[in-house]
């Protein structure tokens, strides 16, 4: 096998490692393009293999950071002395003013080659793009680059000078991308590019554990509600097609054989009537699940068209309806879960939750909002703080509902640890593990009534 | 088609389409490796135009299928002339039942819809299959024949295969998830905003009244807008729009007052605006 080949094959390799689907025919494709591109252009070469081996703009995240991997910048460090500290410093500034990418690039990798060392011994020794960053502190240069950019174009009154700060910004946010990329680069010359690209490269916002992720993977994954619910309310509609042909009428097949003397000829089908289920989430929006909750509350809302009604209440230890919220929630979904604890009356004497309290004062006050056609969906870790879970409430809400399922963001191996009482409530209805916004939407898929 | 990536780009610069090198190198993949090309993104970006780029560039014909909720077969594919079958059927009326059925179904009567239009022609050509999200799964299923193969069957017919095969398009807006089968099909290709230097250019070719910098400042507002979480972020035709309307109002810099009057060029909601002109520092609307 040629070096290429292998290289292509990593590649494909590692992607699958994280969750794109590849077919060997796109492996061949890629091979074909790189054979028609030539390896002379990098940027060409990094775009089409994008354009033979991914399937959607998503994957692209995951694309860019194992191409710089499997088809490196260059070898080893930088060719010539990278200087000190100071040195790099001046010389970034100047090329955030000018917006000089390959500068930037190359600033990159003298930083990471100057500043990002760590250890001596080999097998412990590497290159951190947090240390990196820590010394350089990039950020720190915005007031000296707009200085430069206003100097530079004498004026600095135009209109457009205002943006001037977001965009010296965003310059910096790039170049922390590129240490990030070089400092892996790096790494894998090391330990291998097979590991790195399986450890090393952050996986796309919809695998994500819900538990772990940060603001801006939250930020992201609630940008990705309203294509989420698109492709959501195209599989429903799908199951509710298929649903819609299914048993034999036969009361009115009987009648129609009379006309072919009593030999039914041709069956007919029963219609359903269009009823559009009901829906009732509760949700446990308590610091340590919110992230989950609220991803969850606006994927609900935003397929809310497929439902006759949906009704959403919030619990901490009291149990408050915020419907409405949520409904204005779609304009702001940043500021959805300060405007649920600053509206809603989710908490009593004290902060943390409590299961068993919740859900019997939704059995009291709400008990009529679950009737025959709902269904019922509880997302939570089931952490009571050691208290009661009332089970009582949560056989009464099942009995008179249709269905009633718990999405638990926690992994299953951990359920009934600690005050976890997953194990107790999972006798009771169905508990799924929904640790990602990709279990999330399979659940959805397949759970939600139609 | 062509011979190189630069070669890609130059001649299609030279229709008016300035395309980024990911565009560049992914039309140059399609025609070598005869694949489609799947392009999506956000609405404005030009991915209409760049079809229509390549087949004025090709020198090719180009057949264009818009797809629409419940676009079937026989707008896609063909349709039999059943008014032409029936008079030949009483034209020929000492004719024998058999000598009339073979006729009937030939390719006189067969009414061509732009998929068979662009299998079946000689000369070079582009199809254009536009907004196939918009069109039913059922449609996907048909034309995945089409685009792995580049042939269509007629039960009465047979299989009629491409002599030529088509450089082929398809875009989408993303508005439904497409199938894996037609992803797996296609060369993808993303095209998002541009980057500024490059809508800096877009913006001089078709705007070439507009000063240089005042060009460059609207690129500049542009950008930030698109960095702001907006309901509609505006796109390059947006950008287009807001050059000529600066033009068209004689202003030679940008500043409160002409922004003001003309955000609603570029932003087509009332909390967008509202939004912007807080970000922009615009007084109270």
């Amino acid at each position: 096998m040629t070096a290429v080949a292998e290289q292509i094959t990593g590649l494909v390799g590692a992607l699958r490692g994280h969750g794109v689907r590849i077919g060997t025919g796109e492996t061949v494709d890629a091979a074909r393009a790189v054979e028609a591109l030539g390896l002379a252009d990098r940027e060409r070469l990094r775009e089409g293999l994008a354009a033979t081996l991914l399937h959607g703009p998503a994957q692209r995240a995951v694309f860019d950071p194992v191409f710089d991997l499997y088809f490196p910048r260059g070898v080893g460090g930088p060719d010539g002395e990278s200087g000190d500290r100071e040195a790099v410093r001046d010389r970034l500034a100047e090329a955030l003013a000018a917006d000089d990418r390959a500068m930037m690039a190359r600033l990159a990798v003298d930083a990471v080659d100057a500043l990002g060392g760590y250890g001596s011994s080999p097998g412990s020794d590497g290159w951190s793009a947090y240390q990196t960053l820590d010394r350089l502190r990039p950020q720190t240069l915005l007031a000296r680059v707009r200085t430069d950019v206003r100097g530079r174009d004498g004026s600095g009154a135009g209109f457009a000078d205002r943006l001037l700060d977001d965009e010296i910004r965003r310059r910096i946010e790039e170049f922390r991308r590129m240490v990030g990329a070089e400092a892996r680069r790096r790494v894998a010359e090391r330990r291998g590019r097979d590991e790195i690209a399986r450890r090393g490269v952050v996986p796309t916002a919809d695998r994500v554990d819900f538990l772990f992720a940060n603001r801006d993977q939250l930020a992201e994954l609630r940008r990705a509600v309203q294509p989420l619910a698109r492709k959501l309310a195209t599989r429903l509609a799908a199951r509710r097609r298929r649903a819609a042909r299914g048993t034999v009428d036969l009361r009115r097949t009987l009648r129609s054989s009379l006309s072919t003397g009593g030999v039914p000829m041709r069956p007919v089908l029963r219609r359903r009537r269009p009823v559009r289920p009901e829906l009732v989430l509760l949700c446990d929006v308590s610091g340590s699940v919110s992230g989950f909750s609220d991803f969850t509350m606006l994927l609900v809302q935003a397929l809310h068209d497929q439902f006759s009604k949906v009704r959403v209440f919030a619990f901490v230890n009291r149990l408050d309806e915020v419907t409405g919220l949520l409904h204005h929630g779609r304009a702001d979904p940043e500021g959805l879960g300060t405007r649920i604890h600053a509206e809603a009356t989710l908490t009593g004497w004290h902060g943390s939750s409590d299961y068993g309290v919740a859900l019997g004062e939704f059995a009291a006050r709400y008990g009529d909002a679950v009737g025959p056609r709902t269904t019922v969906f509880v997302l939570g870790d089931a952490r009571t703080n050691m208290s009661d879970p009332n089970l009582a409430a949560v056989r009464e809400v099942a009995g008179r509902a249709r269905r009633v399922y718990w999405l638990n963001p926690e992994p299953r191996d951990r359920w009934g640890t600690g005050d976890s009482a997953a194990p107790a409530y999972a006798e009771l209805v169905e508990m799924h593990e929904c640790r990602t916004a990709r279990q999330l939407s399979a659940l959805i898929a397949r759970l939600l009534p139609v | 088609m062509f011979t190189s990536v630069d070669d890609v780009s130059a001649r299609l610069a030279e229709t008016g389409y300035l395309a980024s090198p990911a565009v560049a190198t992914t039309v140059f993949l399609a025609d070598r490796l005869g694949k489609p090309l799947l392009v999506e993104g956000p609405a404005g970006v030009g991915k209409t135009e760049l079809a229509k780029a390549v087949a004025q560039v090709a020198g090719a014909r180009l057949v264009r299928l818009q797809c629409y909720e419940g676009v079937d077969e026989s707008r896609a594919l063909y349709e039999w002339n059943h008014a032409k079958q029936l008079l030949r059927i009483s034209a020929g009326r000492d004719e024998s039942w058999d000598e009339t059925r073979t006729d009937i179904f030939s390719e006189e009567f067969l009414l061509p819809r732009p998929l068979l239009t662009a299998i079946r022609g000689d000369e070079p050509t582009v199809l254009l299959i536009d907004e196939t999200d918009k069109a039913d799964v059922e449609m996907e299923g048909l034309l995945l024949e089409v685009l792995s193969d580049f042939q269509i069957t007629v039960p009465e017919l047979g299989t009629v295969a491409a002599t030529r095969r088509p450089f082929v398009v398809l875009t989408s807006n993303a508005g439904r998830e497409l199938s894996e089968a037609l992803r797996r099909r296609c060369l993808f290709l993303h095209i998002g905003f541009p980057e500024e230097e490059l809508e800096r250019r877009i913006v001089r070719l078709k705007v070439p009244g507009l000063g240089a910098a005042l060009t460059e400042s609207v690129v500049r507002v542009v950008g930030a807008l698109r960095a702001m979480d907006l309901r509609k972020v505006p796109s390059v035709a947006e950008t287009i729009d807001w050059a000529r309307t600066l033009l068209a109002l004689g202003a030679d810099t940008l500043d409160e007052t002409v922004v003001r009057d003309s955000l609603g060029v570029i932003l087509k909601h009332q909390d967008d605006i509202q939004k912007a002109a807080a970000k922009l520092d615009l007084d109270a609307l």
